[in-house]
């Protein structure tokens, strides 16, 4: 595949880890929040931490849509599903997210019709071809989606659909960042920043990292080489004594943005006063929801929905992992309580979750494996 | 949010639908190019990033060909570095 | 939003039902624990059956165990092989079932028709059987039309005569409309075992090879695209085919070397390698580069952010073979024309045991779990 196959070349990989190795100090100790999620799971899928020394780890930050929404939110689209006329769809990813009362899974399982898509054009398709039923979308992501649903609710008003709406759960990363920034327990020498999100809103609303806290960003791309490429040029501002926003995904992302996703997500939806985030708490200006010109197309309009507030179980460590305080397996109650068939927290649920992808993807100890695999070699080409 | 897929457009949107089709190794998608409308020139053969089914931006191959070249000057300059330090003599 | 706040008391038990677990200190400690809670007989916690309890991972294995196993009890349905082995007499017959409920009905490459014949032919075949007999039972739903009824039969008539077997008993339901997808159809089938040893999966030692023969997630990725209801499309086909002469010439080349063969269906190839890493209680180690996959399939996984590894074949095979015979029992199935693109694909090591690991095309390490639940595509 172009564009992801030469971004994957191990020889390269091994060069480049080669180069961090070398830019390392003696003794000392790196750590790099990778915010995104995509992130954490090329990271994972990838066996990445192989080629990075001991001495440099990579956080796992917030910026995963599905793992920061509240349980009491979850409750909410299943209200909303469980009417008898309603088709809910929803992204893979939101089927077995835990709210109070069960997942998507279960309320599907008793009866409610939500449906899996891959876009919210495939809800809106839906919705045409079921006028006697009102289908809701379940908008969930940051600024990278926030876009796409936009311009389909904008569709849906052009074609004069009258049975579509849109549950908005979409989230703003700055806010999260900012969260970790304020953070206390966190020492970070820099950040990745999430490559497809800044597509959207560009590079700048990074500068204030730099500027006001003095940590190097890297705007990073999602195949692995793109994210060892960024650590580099992390260690290498280090080295330099450098503190900078820089765009390793310059072949996708404008150091400006896309204007014109910015106007869509602007002309369809305003900033909420406040929205509570899983793990991170109460924060404000850091969610939208739709204008009130689009109330006609707003599930939370539409419907009554129970807005209870759900708290976490109190054993539920996510929010330190999602802030990078906490390695999934740290987590009391990791592998327990909560696993990927029976999941407490969202870490646990999203495949772009830290836990889940530790879980799924890096669950053994390293220093077996490595002796296994190299048993093994025959079959594997150097 | 992330996952964003990288695949070239065969065929432009030939209404206000803002459907293109495009090819990933093979596979055929509509993609909404909407958001690209005013911000990028598309014709036929352009590579774009695929998310959700909307195309968020194009690919741009010099940047993509660029970063490669990047990479790839990084190894064979450390292994001459290496080699020329193995057969140097510091007698 | 309303006042008040409410406790999730589902996660309260779950958390107080394992109150006693220590806070353990090490990465290592918490990976043991993990591991031994697995080896643990597994229960089943819903109260009702969801998908996932079909998708062939981890949910359908706790069913077929928790609720299955325990109630109908035997050695030999607890080996849980593709088939079981039974004896009558001095002759021992593999003897298997499956229901097929795919959807769509008609799909490129094929329909139910030839995944009901060659699904249940497979199953036989890799447990080192001759297929003979199959049994047909069909559930249909009211309004369905008798034309592609028409078809599926004569599908299956032709799907078994190309695999040398015949159906010679069968069962026919109706039931009303919107009680069955159409079409729902069950086979069963008999096959003789008249070669020596016994093909098990826990018979494999490390430094086996693994063999796959041919290129994976053709069907699973044909049936998804062939839905309609994503807007994407492909020239791909349903890889179904029947595998019994490939089975014979892998046996007739391995002989008692060949320790296991699976036929690769729902859950994919990474399902196959986590049963016989369980089974044998090595570890499977594979070489991701060497796994064949055509691209359509790998750029349709990507799009769909599901992975090639999972997805369901019906016309693949997994095979274990001890390293002395490896090299001829793949040039025996390159040789062969379902397994043209046959490959190595790992070795089974010692350690660490019951775990799959990938070595990725990257160069990094990573395992390669059962799935949980249906492969659920991500969108981040």
């Amino acid at each position: 595949m172009r564009f992801v196959d030469e971004f994957r070349d191990p020889e390269t990989a091994r060069h480049l880890a080669r180069e961090i190795a070398a830019l390392c100090e003696p003794g000392r100790r790196y750590a790099f929040m990778e915010v995104c999620g995509g992130h954490t799971h090329t990271i994972y899928k990838h066996g990445l931490e192989d080629h990075l020394p001991e001495n440099v780890r990579l956080v796992h930050g917030p910026g995963c849509p599905v793992c920061v929404l509240p349980m009491g939110r979850v409750d909410d689209a299943i209200a909303i599903a469980e009417h008898d006329d309603v088709i809910m769809t929803a992204f893979g990813d939101m089927m077995r997210v835990p709210g109070g009362r069960g997942s998507f899974f279960d309320a599907k399982a008793a009866g409610a019709d939500i449906r899996m898509v891959y876009s919210p054009l495939d809800a809106l398709k839906i919705a045409r071809n079921h006028p006697d039923k009102r289908v809701v979308f379940m908008a969930i992501g940051f600024e990278t989606t926030a876009p796409s649903t936009a311009m389909t609710v904008l569709r849906a008003r052009a074609e004069g659909l009258e049975n579509f709406a849109v549950f908005a759960n979409h989230v703003t990363i700055i806010p999260a960042i900012k969260a970790i920034l304020d953070s206390p327990d966190l020492r970070l020498d820099g950040f990745l920043g999430p490559g497809h999100v800044s597509t959207v809103i560009g590079c700048r609303p990074y500068e204030f990292i730099a500027r006001d806290h003095g940590k190097p960003l890297v705007v990073a791309g999602f195949e692995p080489l793109d994210i060892l490429a960024s650590v580099h040029r992390l260690m290498r501002q280090l080295a330099e004594v450098r503190c900078e926003v820089e765009n390793q995904y310059s072949r996708v992302v404008p150091w400006d943005g896309n204007r014109r996703a910015l106007e869509v997500i602007g002309q369809v939806m305003e900033l909420r006063p406040w929205f509570e985030w899983r793990g991170l708490g109460f924060i404000s200006h850091s969610a939208m929801a739709l204008r009130s010109e689009f109330a006609a197309y707003d599930a939370e309009r539409i419907f009554d929905v129970p807005g209870v507030r759900v708290a976490d179980p109190k054993a539920c460590q996510c929010g330190e992992v999602l802030k990078g305080v906490l390695e999934p397996w740290e987590c009391k109650v990791f592998g327990t309580a909560c696993t990927p068939e029976t999941p407490i927290g969202t870490c646990m649920v999203s495949s772009e979750g830290a836990c889940a992808a530790y879980y799924n993807f890096g669950r053994f100890s390293r220093s077996r494996v490595r002796e296994a695999t190299l048993l093994a070699d025959p079959v594997v080409r150097r | 949010m992330c996952l964003g897929i990288p695949g070239e457009l065969v065929e432009l949107p030939d209404d206000d639908t803002d459907l293109a089709l495009v090819t990933v190794s093979g596979v055929r998608r509509k993609v909404n190019v909407g958001l690209l409308r005013g911000e990028e020139e598309l014709a036929v053969g352009d590579w774009i990033l695929i998310h959700v089914g909307f195309a968020l931006a194009k690919i741009d191959e010099e940047e993509a060909a660029s970063a490669l070249r990047v990479l790839h000057q990084l190894g064979p300059a450390y292994d001459q570095e290496l080699q020329d330090f193995a057969t140097s003599d510091v007698g | 939003m309303t006042s008040g706040t409410e406790r999730a008391s589902w996660a309260e038990d779950a958390v107080a039902a394992h109150a006693g677990a220590e806070h353990l200190r090490t990465e290592d400690q918490v990976l043991e624990r993990i591991e031994r809670a697995r080896r643990r007989r597994p229960r089943v916690r819903e109260e009702r059956i969801t998908l996932a309890h079909g998708a062939g991972g981890k949910a359908t294995s706790t069913l077929i165990e928790a609720v299955f196993l325990d109630a109908f009890r035997n050695p030999e349905l607890e080996r849980l092989g593709d088939a079981a082995v039974v004896g009558v007499g001095d002759t021992r017959l593999a003897f298997t079932t499956d229901s097929y409920v795919v959807s769509p009905l008609f799909f490129p490459g094929g329909n139910i028709g030839d995944l009901a014949v060659n699904g249940t032919v497979n199953d036989l075949a890799v447990s080192g059987a001759r297929p003979l007999h199959l049994s047909a039972g069909f559930v249909l739903e009211e309004g369905f039309p008798v034309a592609d009824l028409r078809r599926i039969v004569d599908t299956m008539a032709a799907a078994a005569a190309a695999a040398g077997v015949q159906i010679v008993t069968g069962d026919t339901k109706v039931v009303q409309r919107g009680k069955a997808d159409g079409c729902f159809v069950t086979t069963a089938g008999v096959g003789l075992l008249d070669r020596p040893g016994t093909l098990d999966a826990g018979a494999a030692r490390p430094g086996d090879a693994v063999i796959v023969s041919g290129p994976i997630g053709d069907h699973g990725v044909t049936v998804m695209l062939a839905r309609g209801d994503l807007d994407v499309e492909s020239d791909l086909v349903s890889d179904t085919a029947p595998l019994h002469t490939l089975c014979a010439t892998i046996l007739d080349v391995g002989g008692t070397a060949v320790r296991v063969m699976r036929d690769a269906t729902r859950g994919g190839v990474a399902t196959i390698f986590n049963e016989i890493a369980t089974a044998s209680g090595a570890a499977v180690v594979v070489d991701e580069a060497a796994v064949p996959v055509r691209a359509e399939v790998t750029g349709a996984a990507e799009l769909l952010g599901i992975d090639p590894l999972y997805v369901a074949c019906e016309g693949r095979l997994v095979a274990v073979v001890a390293e002395e015979v490896a090299a001829d029992v793949l040039a025996a199935m390159r040789a062969h024309p379902l397994g043209g693109e046959a490959a190595v694909v790992g070795r089974v090591a010692d350690d660490p045991p019951g775990l799959v690991l990938l070595r990725t095309a990257f160069g990094g390490t990573r395992i390669v779990d059962l799935l949980v639940g249906d492969p659920l595509p991500r969108i981040c």
